[in-house]
């Protein structure tokens, strides 16, 4: 275990260096994904400048839930690059030199490639959630803080683990996968708004097959003292963003399900 | 024209292959426009706020031309993923031995890889949306007439704006910089992130003054029937005036670049 914790922290610096390299461009793709999400941003505030609030949802809210679930996707998109680009891998026939090595897959994909350098979503997201938890009227404490960062850990482990899966589908189509990023970019375009906005069987899919709900819109609601699912007991709320880490470790078994089935391509 | 059009009559019947392509963003853009109108239905459900410039209907109908119009605005195949390859290799050498017009040249192929995906998604979009999702047709024969026309004009505006951002290619391969910030600026200002009418009153006249109106918002409008048939003149004209103007624009970068592009490779 200590053995991989030092290989992956290996993987990670040499990742870094490499892209210190390129400096000019880290900051244009920061600056362009800044303004990406920016956008987003500016539609959210002018819907609510219009309508007043969305379900009760003021404006400094939903930028609280903004803020979260875009540090969650920048985190998992900075980790888990190179499961999001694994299909190159399998196309190449790549895949094979991994099997080979002394070392689980998991943990030599995840080393593959970093993406430490596009900070422009992270750093949006940062803005926000300090702004909204200035602005709102929360009353933190060490609990409170504790939630907040555990939710939004939670979300970039559950990104992550759709980036795992995405890469598990590899094993049978590397085609077609823009697919999945109906689950990862649409997760992170509905879990800006709290999920009450949404229809019941979309509100349970992202709760119970894509745990999205576990980790912004009840903790959230816990933090804010909103209502959100009137029979859930109080601790559950607070116990929510545990949903996260448990969907990873399911993508895990995924993920060595779909490593039993690879079959070799290339030449 | 007769080698344009040939040209333009090739790209189009080899787009129309990628067919597994089109279902997969098919799907998305599906799943997308849904998630849309569903957080628009929530904020129409309150009932607070100010004055409200269109229905829900007439929301959720412009969400959904959003979504089967997407392909024709300028952010995937922007710059020419073609275009930029052949640059980057040298082998933009054959493009110039070619005795045509370069920029026009690149109009062309922006045109067709702009129709070609769009007609493939839009139509399949149209039957589901209408079917399922609460898009609504056209309130008249003229209100589809109109949006049509414009929405011809808009596929013009938006490949001579693609053009321009194609003939920077020239001057830097590597960092994109333009073509990685101007979507963003497309999405916001055409109406993809949300309807223009929503945004706050006072912001209407700067987003009349940019060139993006007239590519997705006004066509749409049309459709509506927010603006009656007889706007479709004054439509038509800031259309072509911009698209005159960026032709005018990449035609100048093209000429410049053309002549300071030194040739690599052997």
């Amino acid at each position: 275990m200590r053995d991989a914790v030092h290989l992956y922290l290996r993987f990670a610096a040499t990742s870094m260096r490499a892209q210190m390299q390129y400096r000019a461009s880290f900051v244009l793709f920061s600056l362009a994904q800044f303004l990406g999400i920016g956008v987003e941003f500016l539609g959210v505030w002018a819907l609510v400048d219009r309508f007043g609030a969305v379900r009760g949802w003021r404006l400094g809210e939903v930028v609280l839930l903004f803020g979260m679930v875009n540090i969650s996707f920048a985190l998992a998109e900075s980790f888990g690059r190179g499961f999001d680009m694994f299909s190159a891998m399998v196309k190449k026939g790549e895949f094979d030199r991994l099997l080979l090595r002394p070392r689980s897959t998991a943990l030599q994909v995840a080393g593959l490639e970093f993406q430490f350098l596009r900070v422009g979503r992270l750093a949006l997201g940062v803005g926000m959630v300090v702004w909204a938890a200035a602005s709102l009227r929360v009353g933190w404490s060490a609990a409170r803080l504790a939630l907040l960062a555990g939710a939004t850990l939670g979300g970039a482990c559950v990104f992550y683990g759709l980036f795992i899966l995405q890469a598990t589908l590899c094993f049978w189509s590397v085609e077609s996968l823009e697919i999945m990023n109906a689950l990862t970019y649409g997760g992170t375009e509905a879990a800006q708004y709290p999920l009450s906005v949404y229809r019941p069987w979309f509100r349970r899919f992202f709760t119970f097959v894509v745990p999205l709900g576990f980790v912004s819109y009840l903790p959230v609601g816990a933090l804010l003292g909103r209502a959100t699912v009137p029979a859930l007991p109080e601790a559950l709320r607070w116990c929510a963003p545990l949903a996260g880490a448990a969907f990873l470790v399911v993508s895990l078994a995924v993920w060595r399900i779909g490593v039993r089935h690879y079959r070799s391509t290339g030449s | 024209m007769t080698p344009y059009l040939a040209l333009f009559r090739a790209r189009f019947r080899a787009l129309l292959q990628y067919r597994a392509a089109a279902l997969a963003g098919f799907g998305t853009q599906l799943f997308f426009g849904i998630i849309r109108t569903m957080i628009l239905g929530a904020f129409y459900a309150g009932q607070g706020g100010g004055a409200r410039p269109m229905t829900l209907g007439e929301t959720t109908t412009y969400i959904w031309l959003g979504q089967a119009f997407f392909y024709l605005l300028p952010f995937s195949a922007n710059p020419d993923p073609d275009v930029r390859d052949m640059i980057k290799s040298g082998q933009v050498v054959y493009e110039l031995a070619r005795p045509l017009d370069l920029h026009t040249l690149w109009l062309t192929r922006a045109l067709a890889s702009r129709v070609a995906p769009t007609l493939m998604r839009a139509l399949p979009m149209f039957v589901v949306a209408i079917a399922f999702f609460g898009m609504t047709l056209p309130p008249a024969w003229p209100a589809a007439l109109a949006a049509t026309a414009a929405m011809a004009m808009a596929a013009l505006l938006t490949a001579a704006f693609a053009t321009v951002i194609t003939a920077t290619l020239l001057w830097t391969t590597s960092g994109e910089g333009i073509a990685r910030i101007l979507p963003s600026l497309v999405l916001i200002g055409s109406g993809m992130v949300i309807p223009l009418p929503l945004f706050p009153d006072w912001a209407q006249p700067l987003l009349t003054a940019l060139p993006f109106r007239a590519m997705a918002d006004d066509p749409f409008r049309l459709y509506i029937g927010l603006l009656p048939p007889s706007a479709l003149l004054a439509v038509l004209a800031r259309q072509a005036a911009w698209t005159l103007a960026l032709v005018l624009l990449g035609r100048g970068l093209v000429a410049r670049g053309q002549r300071r592009l030194v040739l690599q490779g052997g």
